[in-house]
């Protein structure tokens, strides 16, 4: 287990990192508790007598990849309580759910990490670390490919919901830094599981995408997406989804392996069809 | 040398911290008063170049301008309406006086002179009708038509901010309230005002200063676009007296406001910038202390929520 995590550290670079020979191992040998090598959560702050500078040199110290924010529990309660509410209340606040799914992620997250350890070609996913980015994509390589291929599919997509791969949210509140980049690889594979369940990104779709999500990963900001989100839909919308919609996304979900555990960067040339045969997608119904 | 000499200023400033090893570790530049090496300070627990903070601060202020007002509601739970009343009470404005407000942004502080002022102005008409009830009635309605126009007697106040976002925002809020007599908006830094000497009668800064990287040279610029006779009001985040209170803030300000700036704002290193920002400012004597040297007399303090903020007041005499 130690190797892959050193392997994927020295990948990410660039983030501060306490020496183990530090003040603060020092004290956690001190107080006899274990010093949190490798994980980067900090124990739940029981001493109040800590200053409130103190507390935030530590945390500071603890920054395990660019752009990550230690927090304590009580932040994080917080953090996922605002969230959900501003979420529910703006719902273009993107950024509110992406929060709460950091926040509320971990024993999901660890699940699926897990799940892509066991397998040949999630396990290469977590070592080569791929991200999925305009600057990486060949987007004109792709619109050439010939209409069916995943590749052209998720292009067609793109552009006829006038999406960017690279709206993503980077991530901040996940305090493991492989547990990062898992919820940064489901964030980025969310556009191409639009294109092979067929869904646009209007309302609708994304519940549906939501629903299928919450099934295969387990993350409460999907569950709580799928059962909150078609709070504001009208009656007809409603009806199309539980009635046909949901039942299919759910099968789907249970028919299919992890969807994380699939290397889609070379799979553009592969038909949409064959494509979710392989996972285990059922077939799109026809509204 | 000077880093020992450091050192032993830290643990003798801070001897109440329970970390004085972590103290000694990073003794230099942690700290709220430690010493830092020639052409740094502080941003937030941050040390940076000076040239480096005043940018840092121009950027926080630049993305939380538009949500500055709400956060401020969140943070304080609505208590900051409340100090710059006091504040305004305690400047105490007759028609006519000339006010400067420094890092003014979005226009609290002008918004409220500019209320306080009309209301003096009617109590005084009221007076003075009250002690004429003999005049006729052209010149009763003559002495209504005069100042209605301008500003009563003459007052006027000039809102100047290094940051033109928050000048934006200012200026928005004014045309929707109704404000536009008597009110001008420029663009300065406090450490070098655009103005000539001795043109304002109250110079004030409320939650300004501690972002200024030069408070030394802010308080002078205020000597000195002062008239003999002016008074200068600071209100500002300050250190809490009460130890139990104190704890509380402390947990309140780093658990609560940042997570409040992430979700209201989606910014959260800006308020982790302002909570740190308060901890470094100095306390209320050293502020005073600061604030004389600048030239100031009769300099006064006062204590609003239990130390949680201070006006500091001063006089050119």
């Amino acid at each position: 287990m130690l190797p892959i995590g050193w392997l994927g550290r020295a990948r990410m670079g660039g983030w501060l990192r306490r020496a183990p020979g530090s003040l603060r191992g020092l004290r956690h040998l001190a107080l006899g508790s274990p010093a949190p090598i490798g994980r980067g959560y900090r124990p739940p702050h029981t001493d109040l007598t800590v200053t409130a500078e103190e507390h935030v040199d530590e945390e500071r110290y603890y920054q395990l990849y660019p752009g990550h924010i230690p927090t304590s529990p009580l932040q994080k309660a917080l953090l996922s309580a605002g969230a959900a509410f501003m979420a529910l209340y703006n719902p273009y606040r993107h950024d509110m759910v992406a929060v709460l799914g950091e926040t509320t992620g971990t024993s999901a997250l660890q699940s699926l990490r897990d799940k892509m350890r066991h397998d040949p070609e999630g396990y290469q996913i977590l070592q080569e670390r791929p991200r999925i980015r305009l600057s990486t994509l060949d987007v004109t390589g792709l619109r050439g490919l010939p209409d069916g291929t995943f590749g052209r599919e998720y292009v067609r997509f793109l552009d006829s919901n006038r999406v960017s791969p690279d709206t993503r949210m980077p991530v901040k509140f996940v305090d493991d830094e492989e547990l990062a980049y898992v919820i940064q690889r489901y964030r980025e594979v969310h556009d191409l599981m639009h294109t092979l369940l067929g869904m646009p990104t209007n309302m609708l779709g994304e519940i549906v995408v939501k629903w299928f999500e919450a099934v295969q990963t387990g993350l409460p900001m999907c569950i709580l997406g799928a059962v909150f989100g078609p709070v504001r839909l009208n009656a007809r919308k409603l009806q199309i989804l539980t009635t046909e919609l949901i039942p299919w996304a759910v099968r789907s979900g249970l028919n299919a392996s992890c969807v994380l555990n699939f290397y889609y960067e070379n799979r553009w040339e592969q038909t949409v069809e064959s494509l979710r045969e392989e996972i285990g997608i059922l077939h799109p119904p026809t509204i | 040398m000077a880093a020992s000499i450091g050192a032993v200023v830290c643990r003798a400033l801070h001897s109440r911290r329970h970390g004085k090893f972590l103290s000694i570790g990073r003794g230099l530049f942690s700290g709220a008063r430690c010493l830092v090496a020639e052409g740094e300070t502080h941003f937030g627990f941050q040390t940076v170049s000076e040239t480096e903070k005043g940018e840092k601060v121009y950027h926080v202020f630049e993305s939380v301008a538009k949500k500055y007002d709400i956060m401020n509601d969140s943070m304080s739970l609505g208590i900051h309406r409340l100090w710059k009343d006091i504040l305004l009470h305690q400047m105490n404005p007759y028609p006519g006086t000339q006010l400067l407000d420094v890092a003014g942004g979005t226009g609290d502080i002008a918004f409220r002179f500019i209320n306080y002022v009309r209301s003096q102005w009617e109590h005084q008409i009221r007076q003075k009708l009250k002690s004429h009830q003999n005049l006729s009635w052209q010149e009763i309605s003559k002495s209504y038509q005069e100042e209605e126009l301008k500003l009563p007697g003459g007052s006027q106040v000039v809102v100047c901010d290094i940051n033109k976002e928050m000048l934006k925002v200012g200026k928005q809020k004014a045309q929707h309230l109704g404000y536009s007599e008597g009110l001008s908006w420029v663009v300065g830094n406090a450490e070098e005002l655009p103005f000539n000497d001795s043109k304002f009668d109250v110079y004030t800064i409320a939650f300004g200063i501690r972002n200024v990287t030069h408070i030394d040279q802010a308080l002078q610029e205020a000597y000195r676009v002062l008239k003999p006779g002016g008074r200068f009001l600071c209100l500002e985040f300050s250190q809490v007296n009460n130890p139990l209170f104190s704890r509380l803030y402390d947990l309140y300000s780093f658990q609560v406001i940042p997570v409040l700036g992430e979700i209201i704002a989606g910014d959260w290193k800006s308020y982790q910038y302002l909570v740190e920002s308060i901890r470094h400012f100095p306390a209320q004597e050293e502020f005073k202390a600061m604030i004389e040297d600048a030239g100031f007399l009769k300099v006064e303090y006062r204590n609003l929520t239990s130390g949680i903020v201070a006006i500091h007041s001063g006089f050119k005499l």
